[in-house]
C-alpha cells in the first residue's frame, strides 16, 4: 500500500528522515555548521523511534560510538562538516579495518582550516580517494536535491550493509539548508535485514568472537590477505554500483559533468542552451566513488568535449580525465572558499570548448 | 585427587605475550575469574585499548572488540546503549586512557554510561617502547624523559581517579594494585564490586590496576612490585575513592 506524503523540508532533516526510515535507530553527532538540523533533528527522531541519540564530546568519540554500536549488529549513522570529517576519519579508517557498516554524512563547507560555513566540494579527494590511513575506498554518493538527500541515505543503510562498508553522503551546505518539497511513502519498509553473525552479542550458544583492524598474522591471516580481500570487494563495488545520471547526452556535442548542487546550476545551462539549439549534454555522478569511468569513457570515444564544473579547485576533474583518457578535451571551471558558480559564468565556459 | 589449580573457563588456555613480570597477565585473569563468578561469560562484551594489552581478546574467552587509541569507552557506549544487558566493560592503560582518551573517559563518566572501566597505570607507554606517560612519576626516566620527567617541563602525574570523582554520573571508583597477594585479592573485590554494580544497573564505575612494568622501570619483576609497594602508591594511594 503506497501512502505518499509530501513535506516540505530541508536537505539536512530530510537525511536524517531517509535514515529512520531504512531502519537507523542509532546516531552520534557533534555540532557544526551547516549540517546542525540533521544532528538536532535526529535527537527528535532517535527518541521517538526508541533509537539512541548521543550529542558526543567530539567528532573522534561520536564516530567511535558508531563504531561501538555497528558492531553488535545496529544501523548507525554520523553526520558532520568538513572540518569534523576530517576528525571522523580516522574512525572510518577503524571501521574500514573491521568490516563494519555505518553511514556518514558530509555537509560540506568552504576550507581548508575552519574555512567558512558556505557550500563547497573540497571534500571529493578526501572523501572518493580513501580519506584515513591505509589502502581503501568507501562508497560516496552525492545527492543533488532535498528529495536525494531522503533516498541516498535510505539507500546508503542497504548497501552499507551489503557490503559490510562505510557510505558517505557527500552533501554541501546549500543541500543542507535548503527547503524544497520532499516526498516519500508513509509505508516505506527500512532496509532488507542481513544477517550479521559477525556482531558481537555474547558468546552465548556459539565461540567468542572479535572484531579488530590489528592483523599481525602471517599467510592467511596476514593483513596483506585482508588487504586483498577488501580490494576484492571494492571490484564488486566498482562493477556492481556506479550510480550516474546522462542528461541529454545522445546527440551532445558538448558535455558538462558536475555533481551535487553544482549540477543544478549546470542543469539550468544545459536547459537553457538546448532552447537555442546547442547540443549539449550533462553527466552527473550520483555515486563519486565508485565513479562512472566506463560511461564517460564512451562519451569520450565519440570524440566530445567536456566541461568540468565544481566548487572546489578542480578534484572531480581529475577522474574525469582519467575517464577520458585526452586532457585537450577536458576543461574545467570552478569556484574555492564557498564561491558559487553563476549561470552565466559557466554558460560561457561551454560557449568556449 | 582434589584439583588445586585450574584456569577460569572465560581465558583462553594460550601463553601471554606480556613481558615475564607484568601485571596484564593477572590482571586479565581476575577479571576472567570474576565473570566465571558472576556467570556471564556469554553475555560479556569487552573492549580491547591500543597498547600492550590490544591482543587481550586472544586470551579472553568471550565477545571483545577493538578501539581506535583512547576512543574505548566511546565505542563501549555504543555497545552499551544498543545492548544494555549485556556487562560491556573497557580495558586501557594510561597512555590510552590518561593521555590521548581523557576526553573519553571524563564524558563517558560524566554521562553516568553504565559501563565498567578496567584502567591498568604503569606509568609508562610500553606497548610503544617505555615512553613517559601522563601518569609517569616525577624524577622517572623514561625513553622521552631521559633526564627524569620534571615538573616545570613536562608537568605533573596524572590523577585520573580523583578527577572522575567528582562527576556526579560516576557511582564507583577504587584504586588498586597487584604487588602482593592481599592486593591482587583486593583488585578482584574491586573488578567484581564493578561488574555487579552494573548488572544492577547503578552507573558508571571504574578500577584502577596500579601495575608493574620491568621492562621498562628497567627492574626486575620482584623489585617492580616493591617499587609500587615503596613508591608508586605514594602518588596513588590505594583504597576506594567515590562509592
Amino acid at each position: 500500500m503506497f501512502n505518499m506524503m509530501k513535506y516540505l523540508s530541508t536537505g539536512n532533516e530530510a537525511c536524517g528522515e531517509g535514515a529512520v526510515r531504512a531502519g537507523c535507530r542509532f546516531y552520534a553527532g557533534y555540532p557544526i555548521t551547516p549540517q546542525n538540523e540533521l544532528t538536532a533533528y535526529m535527537s527528535r527522531r532517535m527518541e521517538e523511534e526508541g533509537g539512541t541519540f548521543i550529542q558526543a564530546e567530539s567528532e573522534l568519540a561520536a564516530v567511535s560510538m558508531v563504531f561501538g554500536a555497528s558492531l553488535v549488529g545496529a544501523w548507525a549513522m554520523t553526520s558532520s562538516s568538513s572540518p569534523g570529517i576530517s576528525l571522523k576519519q580516522e574512525g572510518i579508517s577503524y571501521l574500514v579495518g573491521a568490516e563494519l557498516p555505518a553511514v556518514i554524512v558530509n555537509v560540506m563547507r568552504g576550507g581548508p582550516g575552519l574555512g567558512n560555513i558556505a557550500p563547497a566540494q573540497g571534500d571529493y579527494f578526501q572523501s572518493t580517494k580513501g580519506g584515513g590511513h591505509g589502502d581503501y575506498h568507501i562508497i560516496v554518493t552525492a545527492p543533488a536535491s532535498v528529495q536525494e538527500m531522503f533516498d541516498f541515505t535510505y539507500d546508503a543503510f542497504c548497501l552499507a550493509d551489503k557490503y559490510r562498508v562505510p557510505v558517505m553522503i557527500l552533501a554541501d551546505g546549500m543541500l543542507g539548508q535548503m527547503m524544497e518539497p520532499l516526498e516519500f511513502d508513509e509505508n516505506i519498509k527500512p532496509c532488507p535485514v542481513i544477517p550479521k553473525p559477525w556482531a558481537l552479542t555474547g558468546a552465548k550458544g556459539r565461540e567468542a568472537q572479535s572484531i579488530k583492524s590489528l592483523l599481525l598474522g602471517t599467510g592467511k591471516t596476514s593483513l596483506e590477505e585482508h588487504n586483498k580481500k577488501l580490494q576484492k570487494k571494492y571490484k564488486e563495488i566498482e562493477d556492481k554500483e556506479v550510480s550516474v545520471e546522462m542528461y541529454k547526452v545522445d546527440d551532445a556535442e558538448k558535455i558538462v559533468v558536475a555533481y551535487g548542487s553544482t549540477s543544478r546550476i549546470t542543469r539550468a545551462c544545459v536547459e537553457r542552451l538546448r532552447k537555442t539549439g546547442e547540443k549539449v549534454g550533462l553527466v552527473r555522478p550520483m555515486a563519486l566513488w565508485p565513479f562512472p569511468y566506463k560511461e564517460i569513457r564512451k562519451l569520450a570515444e565519440k570524440g566530445l568535449k567536456f566541461l568540468v564544473v565544481e566548487m572546489s579547485a578542480g578534484q572531480m576533474v581529475e577522474d574525469v580525465r582519467l575517464a577520458v583518457q585526452d586532457d585537450r578535451m577536458v576543461s574545467f571551471y570552478g569556484r574555492m572558499g564557498g564561491g558559487v558558480p553563476t549561470e552565466a559564468a559557466i554558460l560561457e565556459k561551454i560557449k568556449e570548448l | 585427587m582434589a584439583k588445586t589449580f585450574t584456569k577460569p573457563e572465560s581465558m583462553k588456555d594460550v601463553r601471554t605475550h606480556y613481558c615475564p613480570g607484568c601485571g596484564h597477565g593477572i590482571i586479565h585473569r581476575l577479571i576472567c575469574e570474576v565473570i566465571d563468578e558472576l556467570g556471564v561469560r556469554e553475555g560479556t562484551v569487552a573492549v580491547a585499548p591500543v597498547g600492550c594489552a590490544v591482543l587481550a581478546y586472544d586470551y579472553w574467552d568471550f565477545d571483545t572488540a577493538e578501539a581506535a587509541h583512547g576512543r574505548t569507552p566511546a565505542v563501549a557506549t555504543g555497545i552499551k546503549r544498543v545492548l544494555p544487558d549485556r556487562l560491556v566493560f573497557t580495558y586501557q592503560g594510561d597512555g590510552d586512557l590518561a593521555a590521548i582518551g581523557t576526553a573519553e573517559i571524563i564524558h563517558t563518566g560524566n554521562r553516568g554510561e553504565n559501563i565498567s572501566v578496567i584502567f591498568v597505570n604503569n606509568g609508562v607507554y610500553g606497548m610503544t617502547g617505555g615512553q613517559m606517560a601522563p601518569t609517569t612519576l616525577l624524577g622517572q626516566t623514561t625513553a622521552t624523559s631521559q633526564f627524569t620527567r620534571r615538573a616545570e617541563k613536562e608537568g605533573y602525574p596524572l590523577k585520573i581517579m580523583e578527577m572522575m570523582a567528582v562527576l556526579p554520573g560516576v557511582v564507583y571508583l577504587e584504586r588498586t594494585s597487584v604487588y602482593s597477594p592481599r592486593e591482587v585479592f583486593n583488585a578482584k573485590k574491586a573488578i567484581k564490586r564493578s561488574f555487579q554494580l552494573q548488572l544492577e544497573r547503578k552507573g558508571f564505575s571504574m578500577v584502577e590496576v596500579i601495575s608493574p612494568c620491568p621492562t621498562y622501570w628497567g627492574l626486575t619483576p620482584f623489585k617492580a612490585m616493591k617499587r609500587i609497594e615503596e613508591e608508586v602508591v605514594k602518588e596513588y594511594p590505594l583504597g576506594v575513592i567515590k562509592e
